[in-house]
């Protein structure tokens, strides 16, 4: 399988990354590159085998549904770029 | 006075311990060697030298009341992706500008409580994407090692390039680092210093800036294998806030080191012959070997079948999580914002601007293969090859084999801006063919400093261990590190 122009502009907008017309090309030819190289796995036989879901065999935690931590939206919001009033300040959503 | 930094991590701290000198005198060698250095190395992104010398200072108390940690009073660096409250934490990328976390990870939560001091942040590669550190939006670092009688400049490795160097240059005890398909382990290799990767589940991922969660894993680089026994003891165990933190009690790492190999078997794969590789990696491997069974382990030929399937594999796994995982970087929360004409392209135009190209390659890549239609393909297939990978390690297990030897890397460090590796992305992920089957299978490996090519830059070896067994990692490391007997100090050019 591989990309063309088009589909690059496509996974650009989905990753949300403003891809410029100039850089199309490139990001076409890496990508297929990448994707040409992970093409051999096609050849290995996976039949009847389970795709991992964790490294080492062991279940999921689970804790009480509990509050544990919060209570210090000034502290969650201090790296924001623009805030107001402890909230994430963005352009307008909804008309 | 000998020059504090010169000290091994383990001889500098029970030095302190035995007041012989203070935690604040080795806290300001290493500030004053940083200064001196990091202009040429650019191996720190921030140094925090006031914070150091209040740390240890605090440290000198403690000790003088006689109390005191593992670590009391040693100056350590600290990979850029850790969270450090109140300090630089940018995982070098653009997009995290300014960022300076609320909240400490728990491993370096873990080395403070120890009575560790923190000298500054180290670069890598931007979000640990990269074998060469020269992805970082700071720069490249620049490798303390060079070729004989030359004077070109030589990748440290990545991604914790910032903390190989550092290590290799004496410009910390000993540093965190991380490893998501080889960028502790490669990075050791390239500058002559340790590095071991746990077993998946072993230190916590909490506070660490996320890459692939299934492979990320925190661990040490250092100059030694002991002190990179003394390092992991502190930085792992379990920690409820990291759901895959392994519920396990840490053994005493460094009460294996002179453990010995009496009596063990080590596998060597003929899957990691591969063609093209030079000779004297190839001759290291069989000394390595020789080393070994010279003092009484047994050597087993074993087969992992799915060996080259595994790089590929990883190059749809890690960046369809990393697309995941980078989501979380939009102008809204933190770091960098460039404005747009609605939200849409407010995102769209911060991360263009934010992430650098390497990183935007594999958000791309991961988003494609996760992309409705492709899932099966790609994702799926992948996870399944995953599968297979870890059953060829514990197929060899099972049939007796206590610990696998292999080079750590197809080559010695390569120079900056290679134009070869930088015409194709592929050939620069060939760095970590024998290093990321390991993370692929969740294991412990680790990377030891056995010999020097013709150029005389330092060449790795790398042993692979059962889940949880790095103990064994530690003991067999230190076979390899004394029989090697050479002194893998870089001459100072800087």
């Amino acid at each position: 399988m591989s990309v063309d122009a088009d589909t690059v502009r496509r996974i650009g907008h989905l990753a949300r990354i403003r891809i410029s017309d100039d850089e199309v090309a490139a990001y076409e030819g890496e990508l297929n590159a990448i994707l040409g190289f992970v093409e051999q796995l096609s050849e290995v036989d996976v039949s009847g085998v389970e795709p991992m879901t964790s490294v080492t065999p062991m279940v999921l935690r689970r804790r009480a549904d509990g509050v544990t931590d919060g209570g210090y939206p000034e502290k969650v919001v201090a790296n924001a770029p623009l805030s107001e009033d402890n909230f994430f300040m963005v352009p307008k959503v909804v008309e | 006075m000998t020059d504090l930094t010169r000290l091994s991590l383990k001889d500098l701290r029970d030095g302190i311990a035995r007041k012989d000198f203070t935690s604040l005198e080795a806290t300001d060698a290493y500030v004053g060697a940083i200064e001196a250095a990091n202009d040429k190395l650019n191996a720190y992104v921030a140094v925090t030298a006031d914070q150091a010398r209040a740390m240890a200072k605090a440290s000198d108390e403690r000790i003088a009341k006689g109390e005191g940690g593992a670590l009391e009073g040693v100056p350590l660096g600290i990979k850029d992706l850790f969270a450090t409250k109140g300090v630089h934490t940018q995982a070098a990328s653009h997009i995290l500008d300014g960022f300076k976390p609320e909240y400490e990870s728990t491993v370096t939560a873990n080395l403070w409580g120890d009575g560790a001091v923190m000298l500054g942040k180290l670069n890598m590669d931007e979000f640990a994407m990269g074998s060469s550190n020269e992805t970082s939006y700071y720069g490249p670092v620049v490798n303390p090692w060079r070729g004989a009688g030359g004077n070109k400049d030589l990748v440290p490795g990545g991604s914790s390039g910032g903390s190989a160097a550092a290590v290799s240059a004496w410009l910390c005890a000993g540093a965190t680092a991380t490893d998501t398909g080889g960028s502790i382990r490669q990075p050791a290799a390239f500058t002559g210093t340790v590095g071991i990767k746990p077993t998946y589940g072993r230190c916590s991922r909490w506070g660490i800036v996320a890459f692939a969660s299934s492979l990320d894993q925190a661990g040490p680089i250092a100059r030694t294998v002991e002190d990179s026994a003394i390092l992991l003891q502190s930085m792992a165990g379990f920690d409820p806030k990291d759901s895959t933190s392994a519920e396990l009690a840490v053994p005493d790492f460094a009460a294996a080191v002179e453990r010995g190999v009496k009596g063990l078997t080590i596998g060597v794969p003929k899957e990691y012959r591969m063609d093209g590789m030079p000779e004297e990696i190839e001759t290291l491997w069989h000394q390595g070997l020789e080393w070994l069974k010279a003092e009484g382990a047994t050597v087993k030929d074993i087969s992992l079948p799915h060996t080259k399937y595994a790089l590929p594999a990883y190059y749809i796994v890690a960046p369809a999580e990393a697309s995941s995982n980078l989501a979380r970087y939009d102008g809204v929360k933190y770091g960098l914002r460039v404005s747009g004409k609605d939200i849409t392209d407010l995102y769209e135009l911060t991360r263009a601007e934010g992430f650098g190209r390497e990183v935007k390659r594999r958000v791309m890549i991961g988003t494609y293969v996760l992309s409705a239609g492709y899932y099966d393909a790609y994702y799926v297939r992948a996870q399944k090859v995953r599968t297979l990978i870890k059953k060829d390690f514990e197929d060899a297990f099972a049939g007796g084999v206590d610990a696998i030897l292999t080079p750590a890397t197809p080559s010695a460090a390569f120079g900056i801006a290679d134009q070869d590796l930088h015409a194709d992305p592929v050939k620069m992920y060939l760095n970590d063919i024998f290093t990321v089957t390991v993370n692929m299978a969740g294991l412990p490996g680790i990377a030891v400093p056995a010999g020097k090519d013709g150029q005389g830059l330092p060449l790795g070896l790398q042993l692979i261990g059962k889940p949880f067994d790095e103990e064994t990692l530690f003991a067999a490391g230190r076979v390899i590190e004394k029989s090697a007997g050479q002194d893998f100090t870089p001459e100072k050019w800087w």
